[in-house]
C-alpha cells in the first residue's frame, strides 16, 4: 500500500452499456472515466446485448489507459482491482470480469468482484464521505427500483422493497416512447416537464388500501405506464391536442411522488435519519427536489451523489472495492464467475 | 523469447507457454460455457508450470475467432488487457489457422477447418497441407453445412463440424478444439516473418439488434429484481 495508508483501486463496470473505469484512493476519487455505447442502442429503442458486449471489448483497453493516464496512476502502483460481477447482462458482464482478472493476474494484485447494486450506494463515499450507519438507500435506475436498508455496504444490506413490475427508469423510458422522445427517455421527460404544469392526476401504484399494506416498500409503475399511453391515445383519437410538457410533467411527478413517499415512510419507519438516492433516475431534477423538501419536513439528511455518480460508472466499483480492502476482506478467487443475477444481498462474490 | 497464447473460439479453454524454441507447458480445460471462470486460473497455472513471472513475459498471441461472440471476447479482452498490463505486444492468429496447423502433420493435401458456429452453422474455412507447411485457400466464413459445396464437405476435416453433423462431413480427423501450444508455434513463426497479425474479432455475423420494446426488453429473467 502506499505511503498514506489508503488503497489505490482501479473500478471496472460492464454490466450494461458502459464501459466504466474509475480509481479511487481510500475514499477520494481520482478518476471516472467512461465509454458508452448508448447512442448505438439509440436506434433500437433499447440495449441491445451483443452490440454492447461488443462495444465494451473494444472499449476496455481504451477506457484503462485513459483513467490511468488522467488520474496519473501507474498501474504498477495499484492494491487492488475491483470489477461489477453482477446483476447485468451476463456477456456485458464477462468482458469486465475478464479485463478485471488480466489486470489482476499480471500486477498479482488481489481481484474483488462486486455488486453492482451495492456500487450505486457505496459511490455516495467518494462523494460525501463515510455512510452513516444505517443508512436508507433508494436505489431507481432503467433495470432496478429498490428501497435498501445497509447497516452497512460491505457486508449487510437488506432489500425492503423493490418493483413488482417495471423499474422507474425503465417507465420514463416507456413514457418518453410514447410521447416521441429519444431514447433513453428519462433526460427527455425531465427537461420537458420544466415547461409544464401538473395538470393530470395519474395513478400512483400500490399506495392505498390493500396494495399499501401488502406492499408497502415495493414499487409498480407499469399501471402508470399504460395510464399515460391510454390518455394519449384517448386524445388523440378524439382529435384533441396534448401537452407533450404537461404529460410529462405529471407522469414525473407522479413517480417522484410514490418513490419519495415511500422512501421517507422506510426512513421513519426503522429509524433511519439518512437517505441516499442513487440510479440513474436519481439525476432526475423533480426527484432531487421533492425528496429534499420531504426529507427536510421529516428531518433526514438527504444524499445524493452528482448525476454522474448516479449513472453506471466505474468509480462507484471502485469506491465498494476499496472499502473490500481497508475492511480486510478476502479478495474474490481468479475463477470468479459473472452472475447476471447476483442478489443485492451478496455484496461480494 | 516468453510468448504466452491463449485461445477462447472453441469448446476448448487453453493456454500456453513458448520460450522461442519450443511450447514450455500448455493446459486446457473442455466447457464451452464457462470461458470466464477457467481461463485466469489457467493462465496462472501455465505460468507456474513454466516457472515464469507475468512480467517475464514478452509477448501475449491470441486467438481471434471465428468462434461463438461470449467466449472469443473473453480470450480477447483477456489478451488485450494482458497487454496492456504488462506493456508487450499483443499478436492475433484467426483460430482456424490453428486447427489447419494441427492438421498438417496428420494429411496432406487440402484440408477443411469447420468449427462449431451455432445455430445449425458452421466456421469453415479450406487450407492447403504442401509438405509440412499450411496455406489458407479461403477466407474463414459462417455457413449451414449443407450449403457447403460436396468437395469442400468431403475433404479430412477438422474441429466439431464432423461431431455435430456427421451426416455431411465424411472424412473426419480426430482434432476437435484449438490447441494454444499449436497457436503458440504459428504465432512464434508469424512475428519472426514479420507477418501483420491484427487483434480484431473476426466475428462474421452481425450483431442481432433487433429492436426492443423497451430499455430492458432484451434483458434476461433475473436481471431486474433486486
Ligand atoms: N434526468 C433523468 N430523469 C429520469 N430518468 C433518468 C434521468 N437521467 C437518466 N434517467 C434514467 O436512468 C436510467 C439509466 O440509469 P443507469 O445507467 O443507472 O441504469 P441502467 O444502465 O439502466 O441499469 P442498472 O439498473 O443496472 O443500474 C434510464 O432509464 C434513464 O432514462
Ligand atoms: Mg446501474
Amino acid at each position: 500500500m502506499s505511503d498514506s495508508g489508503q488503497p489505490l483501486v482501479l473500478g471496472i463496470e460492464t454490466s450494461c452499456d458502459e464501459t466504466g473505469v474509475g480509481i479511487v484512493r481510500g475514499e477520494t476519487l481520482l478518476v471516472d472515466a467512461i465509454a458508452s455505447s448508448v447512442d448505438e442502442h439509440a436506434r433500437f429503442g433499447g440495449v441491445v446485448p451483443e452490440v454492447a458486449s461488443r462495444a465494451h471489448l473494444e472499449a476496455m483497453v481504451p477506457t484503462l489507459e485513459r483513467a490511468c493516464a488522467e488520474a496519473g496512476v501507474r498501474l504498477a502502483d495499484l492494491d487492488a482491482v475491483a470489477v461489477t460481477s453482477g446483476p447485468g447482462l451476463a456477456g456485458a458482464l464477462m468482458v469486465g470480469v475478464a479485463a478485471a482478472k488480466a489486470l489482476s493476474v499480471g500486477l498479482g494484485v488481489p481481484l474483488y468482484g462486486v455488486n453492482h447494486l451495492a456500487s450505486h450506494v457505496a459511490v455516495d463515499i467518494v462523494e460525501h464521505g463515510p455512510l452513516p450507519s444505517p443508512t436508507m438507500a433508494l436505489l431507481v435506475s432503467g433495470g432496478h427500483s429498490s428501497l435498501l436498508l445497509v447497516p452497512d455496504v460491505t457486508a449487510d444490506i437488506q432489500p425492503l422493497g423493490a418493483t413488482i413490475d417495471d423499474a422507474a427508469g425503465e417507465a420514463f423510458d416507456k413514457v418518453a416512447r410514447v410521447l416521441g422522445l429519444p431514447f433513453p427517455g428519462g433526460p427527455h421527460i425531465d427537461r420537458v416537464a420544466r415547461d409544464g404544469e401538473v395538470t393530470i392526476d395519474f395513478p400512483r401504484g400500490l399506495t392505498t388500501g390493500r396494495d399499501l399494506e401488502r406492499h408497502r416498500f415495493d414499487f409498480s409503475f407499469s399501471g402508470l405506464k399504460t395510464a399515460v399511453a391510454r390518455w394519449v391515445e384517448l386524445r388523440q383519437r378524439a382529435g384533441e391536442s396534448v401537452s407533450v410538457a404537461d404529460v410529462a410533467a405529471s407522469f414525473q411527478e407522479a413517480v417522484v411522488d410514490v418513490l419519495t413517499r415511500k422512501a421517507v415512510d422506510a426512513c421513519r419507519t426503522h429509524g433511519v435519519d439518512h437517505l441516499q438516492i442513487g440510479g440513474g433516475v436519481a439525476a432526475n431534477s423533480r426527484l432531487r427536489a421533492m425528496a429534499q423538501s420531504r426529507c427536510e419536513a421529516a428531518g433526514v439528511e438527504l444524499r445524493v451523489p452528482r448525476p454522474g455518480l448516479c449513472t453506471d460508472n466505474g468509480a462507484m466499483v471502485a469506491a465498494l472495492g476499496a472499502q473490500m480492502v481497508m475492511r480486510g476482506r478476502t479478495p474474490s478467487g481468479l475463477d470468479l464467475p459473472a452472475d447476471s443475477s447476483m442478489p443485492v444481498t451478496e455484496i461480494q462474490a | 523469447m516468453l510468448l504466452l497464447a491463449l485461445d477462447t473460439s472453441t469448446s476448448a479453454i487453453t493456454v500456453a507457454l513458448h520460450d522461442g524454441s519450443g511450447v514450455r507447458a500448455e493446459r486446457a480445460v473442455t466447457d464451452a460455457r464457462r470461458h470466464t471462470e477457467h481461463l485466469a486460473p489457467l493462465i496462472e497455472e501455465v505460468l507456474a508450470a513454466g516457472a515464469v513471472a507475468p512480467a517475464e513475459l514478452t509477448d501475449i498471441a491470441v486467438g481471434t475467432g471465428p468462434g461463438p461472440f461470449t467466449g472469443l471476447r473473453v480470450g480477447l479482452v483477456t489478451a488485450r488487457t494482458l497487454g496492456f498490463a504488462l506493456d508487450r505486444p499483443i499478436h492475433g492468429v484467426p483460430s482456424l489457422d490453428v486447427l489447419a496447423h494441427q492438421g498438417s502433420g496428420l494429411v496432406t493435401g487440402d484440408l477443411l477447418v469447420a468449427t462449431d458456429a451455432r445455430r445449425k452453422e458452421v466456421y469453415w474455412a479450406v487450407y492447403a497441407v504442401r509438405s509440412g507447411r499450411v496455406e489458407r485457400l479461403s477466407a474463414p466464413a459462417v455457413d449451414r453445412p449443407g450449403d457447403l459445396e460436396d468437395g469442400v464437405r468431403a475433404l479430412p476435416t477438422l474441429g466439431r463440424g464432423p461431431l455435430l453433423y456427421p451426416d455431411l462431413f465424411l472424412a473426419p480427423l480426430p482434432v476437435h478444439d484449438v490447441s494454444a501450444g499449436a497457436l503458440a508455434e504459428v504465432a512464434v513463426g508469424r512475428i519472426r516473418s514479420g507477418t501483420p497479425m491484427p487483434v480484431d474479432a473476426l466475428y462474421l455475423r452481425r450483431p442481432d439488434a433487433v429492436p426492443s420494446v423497451s430499455t430492458k426488453s432484451t434483458v434476461p429473467d433475473g436481471w431486474r429484481g433486486a
